[in-house]
């Protein structure tokens, strides 16, 4: 026992020493899935990636992967402070509580948590407004389907995941009232074999566009085998099944925003803030629109997509209602980002959708 | 919601898909189990022929290599639980929870550089004309070749053990490894073979997960199919034909399950999830209340040690 204290008395010891005497800066990423995946996790360790090629010398990264949500993040972040990080980016929307909780114990270590909505003074939260990616998906969607069924992937039932359906749904509709959306939820982010499944049935159901809020390319391979249906990329541009299935993608963007919140660190200027950037500061990405896709429907989605990205027209545009009939926005308002009706906490479907929005 | 979305035809093609893996898992844990070994190494074995399935089948571009390789990868696993349960003697129990770790690690270990990859496409069986029979066709003529490799293991199996002297030497063995012994078989040597078959059924299953259903490795991808292959070996009381209805049923609601949820029915999705485990739960209730039949069942040498005294 005593040996054991000391010994970890001096690695610890010899740990700080090094740590201080190389004077690097130390960020930490926890991902949900494998690096591997080619969607989520893939790109925020591309943006990992870019802080490392950014500053060179100066800093050091370092990853743990498939951190289920739930109590074992904490640990995991805990073990990354412990180790003298000084920024740690938590990226996934299970995190939540874990990184409040962490940033808590450690009120000198930075956090970064994705895509949720709880601030502290060290935990700051960042986001991408991947509905206007959606947007054009739904509008792509509803312009392809000759079955006028289209199948929806769903992963957790959260704000993000429930606003990228309704986005989807309701520029599908403008282009093609007929549309009809399918979903199902599979409850978790990364799963092949149950993405796979999820999307075989939705094909047997009549769906021939498959949109896919999860990360792996499961989906796409169930959509090539099945032939004639369409799909897009999920947070990755997962080209390796275009020019079909996949027809076009969302891509997420990290590395800027990694960039600059770890300069932040290195001068000392770091505050608590909360950022939820879209297509205009290029935080969301529009993968390729193949050539599966009609020249005439690529240009409007092109357009559409331009539109979103210099403010000139808002994913939400009123006159739209929820589900039940009642009005949610009326004419030409927006969504508000905030609030008992805002996008944040949406979790509710808009009208003309099917089903329940899961508890 | 809409029902009629559901279409049977489909329903039943797509469950005997979703079945393969745990079905091909299951018969040959039945045949360890009537030799009179438990091995519960089964999980580790399926993922274990997942991955080598997977590399080797987008290592050469053939998925049959990948599911030879899945069988022996799978097999070879196996050994290791064959020789320290059958020549050290070891408890069987323990050492097939053992091989479940360590072939999980193994498994998440080789499967590093494999992670995101595409295998080469498994062909399916499609005859003109044949296939394009409505009901019959989906169901019967237009799977990939392991729903039909299942389906023959399943007969053989059924076969050997019912009418051959092999099979009727395979039960002596579970039954009483003494009188087997005494009768001058190989006890040692017809339970290696035994449980290097379940290996390789096993690794199939797995790479029929890797290489067909979904088709991607993923660490764990296996998610628990090989507990539920075991459990419907009990489930089915060791007989062959019962397997393949186990494997076929717990198929259906998982299927099931997601077509009422995309047909838009509201019903909690767990509850479903949790019905195929809650009808094995009761099956093992209802067995072991009746014991003098589930003795009959139950190879009577099973999970213990042979040791050749004499």
């Amino acid at each position: 026992m005593k040996l054991k204290s000391i010994l970890a008395g001096a690695a610890l010891a010899i740990s700080a020493a090094t740590g201080s005497l190389a004077d690097k800066t130390k960020v930490g990423f926890v991902y949900v899935g494998p690096v591997g995946d080619m969607g989520w996790s893939y790109e925020h360790d591309q943006g990992r990636k870019a802080v490392d090629a950014a500053f060179g010398d100066k800093v050091e990264t370092f990853y743990v992967e498939s951190v289920p949500e739930g109590p074992d993040s904490e640990r995991v972040m805990t073990n990354m402070a412990l180790k003298g990080a000084d920024l740690i980016f938590t990226t996934s929307f299970g995190y939540m509580d874990p990184t409040i909780n962490v940033a808590a114990k450690f009120p000198n270590v930075k956090f970064e948590h994705a895509t949720g909505y709880k601030q502290s003074d060290n935990v700051s939260v960042y986001s991408a407004r991947f509905y206007e990616g959606r947007a054009v998906q739904g509008h792509i969607a509803g312009h392809m389907t000759k079955s006028n069924i289209v199948g929806y992937i769903g992963s957790v039932p959260i704000p993000e995941v429930i606003r990228g359906i309704n986005a989807a749904y309701i520029h599908a509709k403008e282009v093609n009232p007929d549309v009809q959306f399918k979903i199902i939820w599979i409850y978790d982010w990364f799963d092949p074999a149950k993405e796979a499944d999820a999307a075989k049935v939705l094909i047997e159901q009549g769906a021939d566009v498959v949109l896919q809020h999860t990360d792996s390319t499961a989906p796409q391979a169930a959509a090539q085998a099945a032939g004639n249906v369409i799909t897009f990329g999920q947070a990755s541009d997962m080209a390796a099944y275009s020019p079909k299935p996949r027809v076009s993608s969302i891509i997420d963007n990290w590395g800027p925003y990694y960039i600059a919140r770890t300069q932040a660190v290195m001068d000392g200027t770091w505050t608590s803030t909360s950022t939820w950037d879209g297509i205009g500061s290029g935080m969301v990405g529009i993968g390729e629109i193949t050539s599966a896709v009609p020249a005439e429907v690529k240009a409007s989605a092109e357009a559409l997509r331009d539109s979103l990205a210099d403010g000139s027209y808002h994913t939400f545009t009123g006159p739209l209602n929820k589900q039940d009939g009642s009005v949610w926005l009326k004419a030409g308002e927006t969504a508000a980002d905030y609030g008992p009706e805002g996008l944040a906490e949406m979790l509710f479907y808009l009208e003309g959708l099917d089903g329940e929005v899961p508890n | 919601m809409d029902l009629s979305a559901i279409s049977p035809t489909l329903l039943v093609a797509s469950l005997m898909v979703a079945a393969t893996p745990i079905l091909l898992a299951a018969i040959g844990e039945l045949v360890v189990e009537k030799s009179g070994v438990l091995n519960l190494g089964v999980e580790g074995m399926m993922i274990t022929g997942a991955i080598s399935g997977f590399a080797a089948a987008v290592l050469t571009g053939s998925p049959m290599i990948g599911f030879l390789c899945a069988a022996l990868g799978g097999a070879a696993l196996s050994v290791i639980f064959a020789i320290i349960t059958q020549y050290f003697l070891s408890n069987q129990v323990a050492t097939g929870l053992a091989l479940t770790l360590f072939g999980l690690g193994l498994s998440a270990m080789l499967g590093q550089s494999y992670v995101g990859i595409k295998p080469p496409a498994s062909a399916k069986l499609d005859l003109p004309l044949v296939s394009d029979i409505p009901v019959i066709g989906p169901i019967l003529f237009s799977h990939d070749f392991t729903v039909y490799a299942a389906l023959t293991l399943v007969t053989g199996v059924w076969w050997f053990l019912k009418y051959t002297r092999g099979g009727l030497i395979l039960r002596a063995v579970g039954e009483s490894h003494d009188a087997a012994h005494a009768l001058g078989y190989k006890v040692v040597r017809v339970r290696i073979l035994a449980i290097m078959f379940g290996g390789a059924c096993a690794g199939l299953g797995g790479a029929a997960l890797s290489l067909v259903r979904v088709p991607q490795w993923t660490e764990g991808m296996t998610a628990g199919a090989g507990w539920i292959a075991l459990a419907i070996v009990v489930f089915a009381s060791w007989k062959p034909a019962r397997v393949l209805l186990g494997a076929y049923l717990f198929g259906g609601v998982a299927v099931l399950q997601l077509n009422l949820q995309a047909a838009g029915v509201s019903i909690p999705v767990e509850y479903l999830s949790m019905s195929p485990y809650l009808i094995t739960i009761v099956v093992l209730v209802v067995m072991s209340a009746n014991r003098s039949k589930s003795a009959l069942n139950a190879p009577a040498a099973l999970g213990r040690v042979f040791h050749a005294s004499r």
